[in-house]
């Protein structure tokens, strides 16, 4: 019910304590991720033996690998900045072209190419994993059987998991580069071309800094969901793993606090990204 | 002259070549061969070393194999329910976003619902095995409080599995809910309510009716994320979680039986595929648009 109808005091109670349960639900795992990353124990379960940073640090007395020492883990973390790079660099390419496809360009079949661009998103991520796993394969046999050349990048490794998360991601980079362009008022290029500016300055002075707020949010968006994905990134991995994919194979393994420290440098370093993109669109509206 | 349309870029013959030429090469290249390549994969039989011939055997033994079927049944029956349950758990806090939280409030809420998912699914899913998992939080409060005399294990039960499922989804049925009853305009209510309606007859009459949209494209955004996820079963099923994405990775990784695997693969994407066709004819909505809104 809403405000302005009277709600009885069993239903405002009840509201609040669903509201309170319902946060609690959502943040109690993420909590004790970040608490046991300090706990004195080698494990990350109860009770509390006390503070420490030795998951960070490392402990050489106590036999214990902190985060900043562990050479794999920080490795796969290092790993999955690269390839989270060229994913952004790419989405945000072909985004901004599909963009200008879409909302400029006049030809026939646009409608069938913008539904089909959208079809990466409702293809499940195992199977954008296995069929690009496969087709490569078959392109890497067709050149080693037929010229024999060793295309070793087809091979599973970096630059599948690259093209793999591509291969999804390029679609909400372009939807949402797309919805700031039709926002555009064209008026602005009008009178640039009347003035006698070339097409190349307005695309620079003009189009571009308009541009800017949706670039650099689906940029943003992008490198998160390249950090976070898991299952295209999983079928096409070679012998370098992604910081998921090695969390994966420690998790079921068992369980280490090194993993929450990780985890909790992750929480806030992603953290630190949202605040920074939510500050600026924030900034761009108000501007 | 300057009410002359601008020639803008995408006119020019090149040009339009030149922004085509990168679309298609992405599509062609990631997305439609690929795909053509493992209908083809799907369709073949192995007779000996580096002999194909076109056979329909894949599909056939999934359906011969009761084992393979009912993993496909209970992943696809799981992710109802699951998707289900995400409506249930998402809609009141929807309301309370859209229509109950004044000012602020209602801004502040709805972006703190979403900072869980800013962190990688990995990173919730270890959250839920340290509550859960026999030796973790919950267990040993459990037997703290009385209400069980050694710790239970929590996870690899079905319910456990669910609960991450269900986790993982409230994002992209909140979304979507909100926006859908934020349009709706308060004074229907009001009406309704004047005219003697019930809480449940203006629900059912009104608020449903107007956010069937948003409905619809939550529980697609969410069924097909959850039928496809691979992360939460095996991690919070472990060896119980019989999740059909594991079958296809296990064929393809695993027994490096990669016709089967696409076999499974296309099984999958079927299901998923006419799931959310059934549901955008249910509701008579265009894909392009239910998209656009999530």
């Amino acid at each position: 019910m809403i405000p302005s109808l009277p709600r009885p005091f069993w239903l405002r109670a009840g509201t609040a304590a669903y509201l309170l349960a319902f946060l609690a639900f959502l943040f109690l795992p993420l909590i004790v991720v970040g608490v046991f990353a300090f706990n004195d124990a080698p494990y990350p379960a109860p009770p509390w033996r006390g503070f420490t940073l030795d998951w960070f640090l490392g402990n050489a007395a106590a036999g214990r690998t902190g985060l900043f020492a562990d050479s794999e883990l920080l490795g796969s973390l290092w790993t999955s900045c690269v390839v989270a790079s060229w994913v952004t660099l790419l989405s945000a390419l072909i985004g901004t072209s599909n963009a200008f496809l879409l909302e400029r360009g006049r030809f026939r079949g646009k409608q069938t190419l913008s539904v089909l661009m959208l079809a990466p998103l409702v293809i499940p991520g195992v199977i954008l994993g296995i069929s690009i796993l496969a087709f490569a394969s078959r392109i890497a046999e067709f050149a080693d059987d037929a010229f024999g050349l060793e295309l070793d990048f087809l091979r599973p490794g970096l630059p599948l998991v690259v093209l793999g998360q591509f291969s999804y991601i390029a679609t909400i980079a372009t939807l949402t580069i797309s919805a700031r362009l039709r926002r555009f008022d064209t008026t602005l290029e009008e009178a640039a071309l009347n003035l006698g500016a070339s097409k190349a300055a307005v695309f620079r002075t003009i189009l571009l800094p308009f541009l800017r707020p949706a670039l650099l949010g689906s940029a943003g968006i992008s490198f998160l969901m390249s950090f976070a994905d898991f299952n295209t990134t999983l079928m096409v991995v070679g012998s370098d793993s992604p910081l998921t994919v090695m969390m994966y194979g420690r998790m079921r393994e068992g369980a280490s606090p090194v993993l929450n420290a990780v985890s909790l440098f992750l929480m806030i370093a992603s953290a630190a990204l949202a605040l920074t993109l939510l500050r600026r669109s924030d900034a761009g509206r108000r501007a | 002259m300057a009410a002359a349309p601008v020639k803008s870029p995408g006119q020019a013959p090149l040009v339009l070549g030149l922004l085509l030429a990168p679309a298609l090469l992405w599509l062609a290249a990631l997305v439609i061969l690929p795909h053509v390549d493992l209908a083809i994969l799907s369709f073949r039989e192995r007779i000996g070393p580096r002999q194909y011939a076109a056979s329909l055997a894949q599909y056939k033994t999934f359906f011969e194999e009761p084992l393979y079927w009912h993993v496909f049944v209970r992943t696809a029956v799981m992710s109802v329910t699951a998707t289900l349950l995400t409506l249930l758990l998402a809609f009141p806090i929807a309301w309370t976003i859209a229509k109950l939280a004044r000012g602020r409030a209602g801004s502040l809420l709805f972006v703190v619902c979403l900072i869980p998912f800013w962190v990688s699914e990995t990173v919730r899913t270890l959250g839920w095995m340290i509550l859960l998992r026999e030796s973790g939080v919950l267990p040993a409060l459990l037997v703290k409080l009385g209400l069980a005399a050694v710790p239970p294990e929590l996870l690899y039960r079905d319910a456990t599995i669910l609960v991450g499922l269900v986790y993982t989804s409230l994002l992209f049925m909140v979304v979507p809910l909100v926006t859908a009853l934020e349009s709706l305009d308060n004074s229907l209510i009001e009406a309704a309510y004047d005219l003697g309606a019930g809480g449940f007859t203006i629900l059912r009459k009104i608020v449903i009716p107007h956010a069937a949209p948003g409905i619809t494209a939550g529980c697609i955004v969410v069924f097909m994320l959850t039928l496809g996820n691979y992360l939460t079963p095996t991690l919070l099923g472990g060896k119980n979680s019989q999740w059909f994405t594991e079958q296809i990775y296990t064929q393809f990784i695993t027994r490096f039986n990669w016709e089967q695997g696409a076999a499974f693969g296309f099984l999958l994407l079927g299901l998923s595929t006419a799931l959310v066709v059934a549901g955008l004819k249910i509701t008579g909505q265009q894909f392009g648009e239910v998209m656009r809104r999530t």
